[in-house]
């Protein structure tokens, strides 16, 4: 038996850094855990076991990142495949705060007869008999905690990739809970099921196209490691076409999960069809995560070709910025509104991203493109998820009202309401004494140190348009007059009172005193490799 | 001196103020009782501050209470600081005392209007704004009193605001008063230019330094301050409107103690004044005329509130001629300030009395004999009238005898315009009294003239008292000069003739103006004013400063903003639009791009990629 012994020195155990990766591998544990109970707990307990689970598990990964943070801690770990560093901790952090605010909404059950958002059996045909049973018989998907916590795993591992596989691996882990979760809705289920599958349909084509881009990546440099691609460009070996080719198309699947133009398409039928905390949920985080994922790639393994790369990108964030900014003006939808609106501001985070690239990473006066995009999301993240709870809030018979028509006057049934979302959206136009405009100041700031200068006059003009169409939201809930049958505004319970109170208050802190965050954000300094 | 009495005397009203603004309804029953406390508590302070001042050397009595540090912009350091010296707490003394006693009145002025407690936390937001604005150690400072006490005078001209015409006066003397405010924020920013800071302290020790080119921008600056708050030509319209306003604003506010602020700022800026000709020039003449005018105009008023406006425009004119004088005259303009701070209010708050009687009538020609139903009210506008026209011992007689001197000293030609000032008031005011409690009685049946209550009348007959014996402030041992001489120095002028002789002369022609006035109005008045000769008209119609005003500043201000509405609905609304169509329409274009597909969003994306990879290899190969 002994040629069945393989030497002891041909495996040698891969050295874990437990204590690093410890925030993630709890959310990842507590998503089997969740599992686990979800085959196991009676139907009744389910609810709040899961609720419980990933509560506590957001907290404890949450602690555990400030841990981290504090001790300012910065390594590659589990063999080069992952980098711990300041970026990936604070956007860990922003990640898992957003995620409790969404896991809130995704828990509110007093808006819809003490039913959540989701679909009772999700398998069951719209509009047939077994759904009727499933609704009568209270049936939820309390699997959506566990789906969560899979998917916010999978966007913190996004953001600290160190290595294409491990970024294409994470790419897919938080990307399916998602295709799923968008499927999910209870009401308006057609809708909510074609958005999963366009939603999963072209999420399947950009990933095909980053795996490509990264085959040929590999192709060119022999290493899956972004420090090791990095060392490459340095040493002038030949094949920049393949090299080109690949940077291209693993840019390709990135822009397409931070929802640039012309790879946006999806943003507004996915934004509109998925349940709206859902909706929340993606337009913040994910866009958070696809984001530092983008900035680590091209910072750190293609920085060195950045002078090719560059006027890409500028060409993208303008297209981003324009196409956003015009395309939401005649929208009728609130949802779709704030999905074109969400591209708009992919566009601003894009001309910090390109900034730098620019002037080179040495831009010591002022504000650095890192500080100014990690700033951007925790602004944008929270009035984002903050907005979509108000929306859904507005209720008629049939659902959410989310045709703008159904608004009018939204501001004299109920003030305090609409005052709020007429607060998230001025943050998100850039007004003073809001987060949006610190946000917004930052990144322009960023970008034009950097060189960009041409990009902030196509930004500063573009949120002037985009203004226009927020503004026009809050006149119409405010100036107009109260039709008929106007949609109820429904009384909130507890998770969703609570989502909205954080969302805004970030909003209004982070716009009064920016002053800590953006310098938490300065000290979390550069990436690593 | 105690710092604790100094901030008090400001804070004090300030408080009750805010109590009976904020306290609303609840305070109704007891907000003027609270109001006239307040004022009563900072005269307390301004008298204790005083009898301290009054044991101490001439050089300790100034000083600097330094409160917080109120901002910092770059090089200049604003702090929160009052001055009390002898030039403020005789303001704060006139301000707060006569203040209290306009209180008093108004307990039982305003008994029947609902909305007392308004009208007394008015009062109190007034008088603190005014005890701020001449206990500022700082011109910033001085701006916001400034400010505040304009608000104040606002808020109560306007306060029947149910009255077009009080709406309207109010919103006037506001205009008005903003030109004028210009000025003083423009001389405040240009302190900090030349200065570093807008301090008394920085301003009299740099202004030695200034060139003469600044001395007199900067002084023409506060000239034209002191011409808004002051109601001097030209600035002078708004202040007969503002009659509109309760009896005893117009008795405190818009004749003893803001109007004279411009007054106040001139004195208090004498190191500027002192560093050019052409500035303090501008401050004679513009008394000068404004003292001409003002008594004009109250020649030919019926009304008896706009008689007293035009005499207490007049009389202003007087102090700032003083204050033009420089050293000279300094203490007299103060003097007069104050003498006509009691006898004006006297006669106010002794018209205020008469109106009370005769249902809120104020055309004199519906009075006449008077004297008869209103003993008290009689005899203190007597005392009023004695003193105005400045006939010893009256206190009018004191301090405007010498300023007819002193501008005598200064030229003939200015000196003989007061003199001619000092009659014209002799004939309008023998007029008012004619008019109002002389002759037969003209009033309609329905009415019933009778005495004010006594909380009216007692604050009357200590005004009548003060008018009467306020020059003891000069006549006893020249003490207000001494008082004033460490602040705004004292300079002895010697008229071409001997003080007896311009006293006797000056006597004379207040005896001439006298005799005028009785013998055209000795007779009976119609009650329908008769049409009057182009003169009368003239100053009837305030000598034409509201037409002039239309022409040169109104309309074409109105042609100005018509033409900027319709540049602005051609040009800009319609570049507006013409931009938001623009956009509108690419909007809908772009939007088809969105087809629900996912077919076409693939390709899209297929494009969008092929862009990419080509774009970045262009950029290498090019």
């Amino acid at each position: 038996m002994i040629g069945l012994i393989l030497p002891a020195a041909d495996f040698v155990a891969p050295k874990i850094e437990y204590t690093e990766l410890m925030p993630m591998l709890v959310v990842f544990g507590a998503a089997c855990v969740g599992v686990i109970a979800e085959a196991f707990l009676p139907r009744a307990l389910r609810h709040v076991a899961q609720l419980a689970i990933t509560v506590v598990a957001i907290l404890a990964a949450g602690v555990l990142t400030g841990l981290l943070i504090n001790d300012n801690k910065e390594l590659i770990a589990a063999q080069g495949a992952i980098a711990v560093d300041g970026p990936a901790l604070f956007t860990w952090m922003i990640l898992l705060a957003l995620t409790l605010i969404s896991v809130l909404l995704f828990a509110e059950r007093s808006l819809d007869g003490g039913l959540s958002a989701f679909a009772s059996q999700a398998a069951a045909v719209p509009g047939s008999e077994a759904e009727r049973e499933g609704t009568a018989a209270r049936i939820e998907h309390t699997e959506i905690f566990p789906l969560t916590l899979f998917a916010v795993g999978g966007m913190m591992l996004f953001a600290s990739a160190n290595d294409l596989l491990v970024l294409f691996v994470a790419l897919e882990v938080f990307s399916l809970p998602l295709y799923l979760l968008c499927g999910l809705a209870r009401r308006r289920r057609l809708i909510s099921q074609e958005a999963a599958m366009k939603y999963f349909l072209l999420g399947a084509f950009a990933s095909a196209f980053l795996l490509f881009g990264i085959a040929l990546l590999y192709g060119y440099a022999g290493t899956m490691s972004l420090g090791g691609i990095a060392d490459t460009l340095g040493k002038n070996t030949g094949g920049e076409t393949i090299l080109l080719a690949g940077t291209g198309l693993v840019g390709v699947g990135l822009l397409f999960k931070v929802g640039a133009v012309p790879f946006h398409n999806w943003t507004p039928d996915v934004y509109q069809g998925a349940p709206t905390p859902v909706t929340g949920f993606m337009a913040a985080c994910t866009k958070i995560a696809a984001f530092i994922g983008l900035m680590r790639v091209f910072y750190v393994a293609l920085g060195g070709t950045r002078w090719d790369w560059a006027p890409m990108m500028w060409v993208v964030a303008i297209l981003t910025m324009v196409v956003g900014s015009i395309v939401a003006i005649t929208q009728t939808d609130v949802k779709r509104m704030l999905a074109y609106s969400s591209i708009a501001h992919a566009g601003f985070l894009l001309t910090a991203f390109v900034g730098l690239a620019q002037a080179g990473s040495g831009v010591h006066n002022g504000i650095t493109s890192t500080q100014a995009v990690l700033f951007y999301l925790v602004s944008y993240g929270f009035s984002t998820i903050g907005a979509f709870a108000v929306i859904t809030l507005v209720r008629d018979a049939s659902g959410e009202a989310t045709h703008l028509s159904r608004w009018a006057g939204l501001g004299k049934k109920s003030p305090l309401l609409a005052g709020i979302f007429a607060f998230f959206l001025l943050s998100f136009a850039g007004i003073p004494l809001t987060a949006g405009f610190t946000g917004k100041w930052a990144v322009f700031s960023a970008a034009w140190s950097g060189g960009a200068w041409p990009l902030v006059v196509v930004a500063v003009l573009s949120s002037l348009v985009a203004a226009f169409f927020y503004v026009r939201v809050i006149v119409l809930m405010f100036f107009s007059d109260l039709p008929a049958d106007a949609p109820d505004v429904a009384l909130p319970g507890w998770q969703t009172t609570t989502a909205v109170a954080l969302g805004l208050a970030a909003t209004v802190v982070l716009g009064l005193v920016p002053g800590p965050v953006l310098d938490l954000a300065a000290r979390a300094g550069e990436f690593i490799r | 001196m105690s710092h604790e009495l100094t901030w008090l005397l400001v804070a004090i009203p300030a408080v009750s103020a805010a109590i009976l603004l904020l306290g609303g309804k609840a305070t109704n029953k007891w907000g003027h009782l609270l109001g006239t406390a307040a004022s009563l508590a900072s005269f307390v302070c301004g008298v204790l501050l005083f009898v301290q001042m009054q044991g101490l050397h001439d050089e300790e009595r100034s000083e600097t209470v330094r409160l917080f540090e109120w901002f910092t912009v770059g090089n200049v350091k604003v702090d929160f600081t009052l001055l009390i010296d002898p030039l403020s707490i005789l303001f704060v003394l006139l301000i707060t005392g006569v203040g209290s006693l306009i209180h008093i009145y108004s307990i039982g002025y305003m008994e029947h209007d609902v909305r007392r407690r308004r009208f007394f936390a008015y009062l109190n937001l007034f008088v603190a704004a005014m005890l701020l604005l001449v206990l500022a150690a700082d011109y910033l400072l001085v701006f916001v009193g400034w400010e505040g006490v304009g608000l104040a005078s606002y808020l109560l001209i306007g306060f029947w605001q149910h009255k077009t015409s009080a709406a309207v006066a109010a919103k006037k003397a506001f205009v008005v008063n903003r030109v004028g405010d210009i000025g003083l924020s423009l001389a405040v920013m240009s302190m900090w230019g030349l200065f570093g800071s807008s301090a008394f302290a920085s301003v009299n020790a740099g202004a030695e330094g200034m060139s003469s080119t600044w001395a007199t921008l900067v002084g023409l600056m506060l000239l034209l301050a002191a011409c808004g708050k002051s109601a001097q030509v030209p600035l002078q319209s708004w202040l007969l409107d503002a009659m509109e306003g309760p009896t005893p604003v117009s008795a405190l506010i818009h004749a003893a103690t803001m109007v004279t602020a411009g007054v106040y700022l001139v004195v208090r800026s004498h190191a500027i004044f002192e560093m050019s000709e052409t500035a303090s020039t501008a401050v004679v003449i513009v008394g000068t005329v404004t003292a001409l005018a003002g008594a004009i105009i109250g020649t030919a008023k019926d009304d008896i509130k706009k008689a007293l406006a035009g005499s207490t425009m007049s009389q202003i004119g007087y102090m700032m001629l003083a204050a033009g004088l420089g050293p000279a005259g300094y203490v007299f303009a103060i003097f007069h300030l104050i003498t006509h701070g009691f006898f004006k209010a006297n006669m106010f708050l002794g018209a205020g009395s008469v109106m009370h009687g005769m249902n809120d009538d104020v055309n004199m020609r519906h009075y006449g004999a008077l004297r008869i139903p209103m003993k008290i009210t009689f005899v203190t506008f007597a005392f009023g009238y004695l003193a105005i026209l400045g006939i010893p011992p009256f206190a009018g007689f004191f301090s405007k005898d010498k300023i007819i001197e002193a501008a005598f000293a200064h030229n003939p030609v200015i000196g003989l315009c007061a003199l001619l000032g000092a009659g014209i008031t002799a004939f309008y005011m023998t007029r008012v009294m004619l008019m109002t409690f002389m002759g037969k009685k003209r009033w309609a049946d329905d009415v019933h003239p009778h005495e004010s209550p006594k909380v009216m009348t007692i604050p009357l007959i200590i005004l009548a008292a003060l008018s009467l014996g306020g020059g003891a402030l000069y006549f006893a041992g020249h003490w207000i000069e001494h008082w004033l001489e460490p602040v705004v120095g004292v300079e002895e002028e010697h008229p071409p003739l001997p003080a007896i002789a311009m006293t006797a002369i000056t006597l004379a022609v207040v005896a001439v103006g006298i005799v005028i006035a009785v013998a055209k109005y000795r007779r009976d008045i119609p009650r329908e004013a008769p049409a009057g000769s182009p003169l009368t008209v003239l100053a009837r119609r305030d000598l034409f400063g509201d037409a002039l005003n239309e022409a040169v500043l109104m309309r074409p201000g109105q042609y100005l903003t018509r033409t900027l509405v319709w540049l602005d609905n051609r040009g800009v609304d319609g570049l507006v639009n013409g931009l938001a169509a623009l956009f509108g329409g690419l909007s809908g274009r772009l939007r088809r791009f969105q087809t629900g597909f996912v077919r076409s969003y693939a390709l899209s994306m297929v494009f969008g990629a092929a862009f990419v990879v080509v774009a970045l290899l262009a950029v290498r190969l090019s």
